[in-house]
């Protein structure tokens, strides 16, 4: 079973998660820029998290046979502090790097004005880049938080076929459905979704467009619970083809829009060092 | 053209060719432009970071990745910092907001583009990473002939630490022939690893045998 995890923030987790990944079939992720818990206090600190999503965590990611990419935003919390604001006009310079599959974590938190501008900007920015775009739809006042998100796709230059809302739930799927934008459903051990309800999901709304992530950082998540929902499926009676297509195809397919998708594995299985094949694969 | 510049063109499909073609252009007119409005150059911090926007050539610079395959995108970065004549402080910004493989490629060009060891802290800055893409490309030619005996020797254990063939070294034979420090430390970390039951890299042999062979009818030795 091949997986392929579409919004794992791995800056936060383990090397042990990384084999445990691996093992369990995951072979690529896409980790979103997000906030870190602790707020920052000026763009200077984005831009070294920027660096890191495309420098150290790919090539951490690589020892373990595990592709990364990353998408590249101001989040939305952050989004209402006006020292970290100044990031909105770096973004262009992250936008263009190859390791970039989309543009995000985008969208709502408080639904502010901050966070409208920020949104409206960063969808943009997506359009202007060629880059699909990830919109986090916000924890509080889901329903309306999605509504509020639908419109300002709809008046973006950013066709809805280019966007993925993410953290939807039973509330909230119909809705980014019918608007034609992709489906992401963050499978946590307490809050957001459970394998059980992810997969009555599935038998509602079928297979198409969904991605399933584990949206694993620094809280209590579970960088496996890919894998366990694809088991579910399974158990369920869905076919190997719908488990592919929910957990490696749809992701493909999705951030693929962004032309920047590199699959081939990192190496693991040649026996070499993982040293030795990063150095063959960056050339001589 | 370039030999490598032809090379490269040959290698590419039509697409990418002409992506080529015209970003090296691009780079080539930014040069001839830059060439009678600059000198004036700084590297304070502040205008590393705040630059106003981007020439073209540098934003195309970051996609050649996907433009002509990885494959290629060493050789067609080098071309274009070649093509830009890129400066010091072009070649200094664009290894800090690179990507480690757009600072591959500055490490790659450093010998052309900058003449004096002024470009040195990129080349410490890659070493102090474990990325043995960076490591690789930081011990080339500008190391070579610009790393102090203190530097060098640290980039020689530290291929050797993170597993970088020392084949990519520039100029080990003639830098490592007689270099009684080297050899120093080559044997004691050989014995560190050995006390630890761990095996030995074949490369410290060949490095340590290199620091033990004064001439031998090589070419003359250069002790810097
Ligand atoms: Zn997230």
């Amino acid at each position: 079973m091949r997986i392929f995890d579409p919004h794992i923030h791995m800056t936060s987790r383990t090397t042990d998660d990384y084999e445990a990944m691996y093992a369990a079939g995951v072979r690529a992720v896409v980790e979103p820029a997000f906030w870190l818990g602790q707020p920052r206090t000026s763009p200077a600190s984005f831009y070294d998290y920027f660096d890191g999503l495309l420098g150290w965590e790919p090539f951490r990611a690589a020892q373990y046979g595990i592709a990364h990419h990353c998408t590249i935003a101001l989040n939305p919390k952050e989004a209402n502090d006006p020292r970290c604001t100044p990031v909105l006009d770096q973004l262009s310079r992250y936008l263009v790097k190859d390791g970039v599959v989309a543009v995000g974590e985008i969208g709502y938190d408080s639904m502010t004005p901050a966070e409208d501008r920020a949104l409206a900007a960063q969808l943009q920015l997506a359009a202007d880049h060629e880059l699909p775009a990830l919109v986090h739809t916000p924890h509080r006042d889901k329903l309306a938080g999605l509504r509020r998100t639908l419109d300002v796709v709809a008046e973006s230059a950013l066709d809805p076929q280019w966007v993925l809302l993410d953290h939807l739930n039973e509330t909230t799927v119909k809705e980014a459905k019918d608007a034609g934008c992709w489906l992401g459903f963050s499978v946590y051990p307490d809050t957001k979704m459970d394998e059980v309800r992810m997969v009555a999901l599935l038998q509602t709304y079928g297979p198409e467009k969904v991605l399933v992530n584990s949206a694993a950082d620094w809280g209590r998540s579970d960088p496996l619970k890919t894998r366990k929902v694809a088991e579910a499926m399974l158990a369920a009676g869905f076919s190997e083809a719908d488990v592919d297509q929910v957990l490696w195809q749809n992701p493909v397919t999705f951030y693929g829009l962004s032309g920047r998708l590199v699959l081939d594995p990192p190496g693991k299985e040649t026996g070499a060092t993982h040293e030795g094949n990063s150095i063959r694969r960056g050339g001589e | 053209m370039t030999d490598s510049a032809a090379e490269l063109r040959a290698a590419l499909d039509d697409s990418a060719r002409a992506w080529l073609d015209k970003t090296l252009n691009q780079a080539a007119e930014h040069a001839k432009s830059s060439a009678a409005t600059s000198g004036t150059a700084s590297l304070d911090e502040a205008s590393v970071e705040q630059q106003p926007a981007p020439a073209l050539w540098e934003l195309r610079f970051a996609e050649a990745g996907r433009r002509c395959g990885a494959a290629h995108a060493d050789t067609a970065r080098v071309l274009l910092l070649q093509a830009a004549q890129a400066d010091l402080a072009t070649v200094t910004r664009l290894y800090r907001q690179g990507t480690a493989d757009e600072r591959r490629a500055v490490l790659l060009s450093l010998p052309p583009l900058v003449h004096g060891p002024q470009a040195l802290p990129l080349t410490e800055d890659a070493l102090r990473t474990n990325d043995p893409r960076l490591v690789a490309a930081a011990v080339g030619p500008y190391a070579a002939e610009h790393l102090d005996a203190h530097g060098w020797r640290h980039a020689i254990l530290k291929c050797l630490f993170i597993g970088v063939p020392v084949a990519a070294v520039a100029a080990l034979r003639t830098r490592a022939r007689g270099d009684a420090e080297l050899a120093r430390m080559l044997g004691d970390y050989a014995a560190e690893r050995t006390a630890a039951g761990r095996p030995v890299p074949d490369d410290l042999h060949r490095v340590l045998g290199l620091t033990q062979a004064p001439g031998e009818g090589h070419a003359p030795c250069k002790e810097s």
